[in-house]
């Protein structure tokens, strides 16, 4: 069993309108089950309402089933007594970084998460630098958060969640906000977590070119898990894609056009490099056999 | 001649150790019926500019005039300014507040002063332009999910029928079909009603396929303001202010250094393609 597992999940929010009343259901996730394996990076697709920040909810217990199980690490999370351990081991990074930061110093916002598990104070500052190391923010530690560009409060962040020394991160919607370069920064930032601390992510994300380096894609449509494979594996379905509201990075729908019009592409390309390598193969190739 | 800013500073903390501009001399026309995007990094002034141009903020110094009047005049109408220049704000939290979707949309054109009828016939069409049918009208906006709680924001503003239309950042959490139904809207709107539009935006991709214009702001300031193509060329100082170039820029810059001459201006995927069969043709 990895690290999260879920199953068979239900998740419904119930309003009770008062004026008729009556309770209004709304069915977010309706039979989810998912193993996911410690050390993976994986990201969460979907369109809006499809249910992603429920699941995600549910990963930390900030929401509990309405039915089935989910599981961090063995523990149930509607298991009360381990819901403290649950959320020490699965922390989240949401969408708006401002209302993420609460310290007036960064430094300070990064020690919160330890100094509330009671961490002996010399153990929150080593957490602390390992942190920002972490992070790449260790310049800044003194720094008012506010004064920040919206990829480093996001950086910090992440940093306030990795001192709480969680062994998965559920980040949703992380680079909504950002501009292209503090996108860059916080997704490289999570992949070196994944890659050097072999913490599990998962991103949750509407930027399609954002989840070429994950290991698994999941899709979800209207609170079912609809796909799940590899990226080259789930971009290679381009029009069950769009069916769902979704679409592919840029590049793979480059490549796609052009293998509709004959050129001979291999499927499923997702980066800039792979695209011009085999494109340079097939224009300067033929040119040289022209040449002949 | 819709839009005239002049010299405009906008400072914080005027008078003190503290002060800093987050708006520096900034001078822009916007002519009736364009369509600009406005770029740059997180904090580089652009939700600011946009604040001052419906009047929200108003300039420490310098001058906006729309239509060819102050709008800092004596007895100039703000309100009426409010429903003319139509804001979407970056964070929809901001805009929304009233306890279901149908009566946060009536909220603008209520303050218009339009009669009761009027008010939910654009109600309900600004809500069925954005995609949100019958079934979101009585739920809370509080309870949307991210993508919902955003049409719903720009439902409450197209229901003003303002001339000019500037959306901050409209497309931030919403999925692929919704980013593409909402500035295919924008588009439309601009081509067939001619209203003006601005758009902010951190995608390089919907502002190289969708704007006629291109307004970047770095610290505060304007540093190009050109066509798409034009200021996409600069993609090297680009990336120095935080930005980027499109990805399929990046994809015909990988082609050049391998020996193959593709036009460098090239910036959607249409484009790249048609080119690329070009080539591919002619070597056939
Ligand atoms: N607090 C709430 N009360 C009632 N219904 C809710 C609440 N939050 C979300 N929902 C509903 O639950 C469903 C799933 O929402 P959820 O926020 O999980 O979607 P999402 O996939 O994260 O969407 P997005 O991409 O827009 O963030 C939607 O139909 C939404 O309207
Ligand atoms: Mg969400």
């Amino acid at each position: 069993m990895g690290i999260i597992k879920a199953v068979n999940l239900i998740f419904d929010y119930i309003r009770h309108d008062d004026e008729e009343n009556k309770d209004e259901i709304n069915h977010a996730l309706r039979g989810v089950s998912l193993d996911i394996a410690e050390g993976s990076f994986v990201a969460v697709l979907g369109h809006n309402g499809s249910g992603k920040s429920t699941l995600a909810k549910l990963m930390n217990g900030i929401l509990l089933p309405t039915e089935g199980t989910i599981y961090i690490s063995n523990m149930s999370t509607s298991d009360e007594e381990h819901l403290w351990n649950v959320r020490k081991t699965a922390g989240m990074v949401f969408q708006n970084p401002d209302n993420q930061i609460i310290g007036n110093v960064v430094e300070e916002d990064v020690g919160f998460g330890p100094e509330n598990m009671g961490v002996p104070t010399k153990e929150i500052w080593e957490r602390v630098d390992e942190s920002l190391e972490a992070v790449g923010m260790t310049a800044y530690r003194l720094q008012s958060p506010n004064k920040l560009s919206g990829g480093q409060k996001q950086r910090v962040a992440i940093a306030g969640v990795m001192a709480m020394k969680p062994r998965c991160i559920v980040l949703d919607e992380p680079t909504a906000m950002l501009d292209p370069n503090g996108r860059r920064e916080v997704i490289r930032t999570v992949r070196e977590l994944n890659r050097q601390e072999g913490i599990t992510v998962l991103l949750i994300t509407h930027y399609m070119e954002e989840v070429i380096d994950a290991d698994r894609v999941v899709v979800m449509d209207g609170g079912h898990v609809v796909m799940d494979g590899t990226p080259k594996e789930v971009f290679s379905h381009v029009k069950e894609l769009k069916q769902y509201s979704l679409d592919v990075p840029q590049v793979t729908e480059l490549a796609d056009e052009l293998r509709a019009e004959g050129l001979a592409l291999p499927e499923g390309i997702l980066t800039i490099d792979e695209l011009a390598d085999s494109l340079a193969g097939i224009l300067n190739g033929e040119k040289a056999w022209q040449s002949k | 001649m819709a839009i005239e800013v002049k010299h405009l500073d906008h400072r914080y903390g005027e008078g003190t150790i503290f002060e800093q501009y987050a708006l520096k001399n900034v001078t822009l026309t916007i002519a009736d019926g364009e369509f600009i995007g406005l770029i740059g990094h997180t904090g580089s002034g652009k939700s600011t500019l946009t604040q001052h141009l419906n009047g929200l903020l108003k300039a420490t110094s310098g001058d906006i005039l729309y239509n060819g009047e102050s709008i800092y005049a004596e007895g100039y109408s703000m309100k009426e300014l409010r429903g003319r220049v139509g804001l979407v704000f970056q964070y929809p939290e901001h805009q929304l507040f009233e306890t279901d979707v149908f009566t946060d949309v009536c909220f603008g054109p209520k303050n218009l002063g339009l009669s009761e009828e009027e008010i939910k016939r654009r109600a309900a069409e600004a809500l069925a332009l954005v995609g949100l049918d019958e079934s979101f009208y009585k739920q809370s906006p509080f309870e949307l999910s991210g993508g919902q709680k955003r049409r719903a924001a720009i439902a409450g503003v197209l229901a003003m029928k303002p001339e000019v239309l500037i959306l901050d950042e409209p497309t931030a959490g919403l999925d692929p079909r919704g980013r593409d139904d909402i500035l295919g809207l924008v588009a439309r709107l601009h081509e067939e009603q001619g209203m003006t539009v601005i758009l902010v935006s951190h995608s390089m991709e919907d502002v190289a396929r969708y704007v006629s214009r291109l307004v970047v702001m770095n610290r505060g300031e304007k540093v190009f303001d050109g066509t798409p193509r034009e200021v996409f060329r600069h993609y090297k100082q680009l990336e120095k202010m935080g930005l980027a170039a499109p990805q399929i820029t990046y994809v015909v810059h990988a082609l050049r250094e391998r020996g193959i001459a593709i036009d460098e201006d090239i910036m959607t995927v249409e484009e790249a393609r048609d080119a690329i069969l070009a080539l591919w043709r002619k070597n056939a």
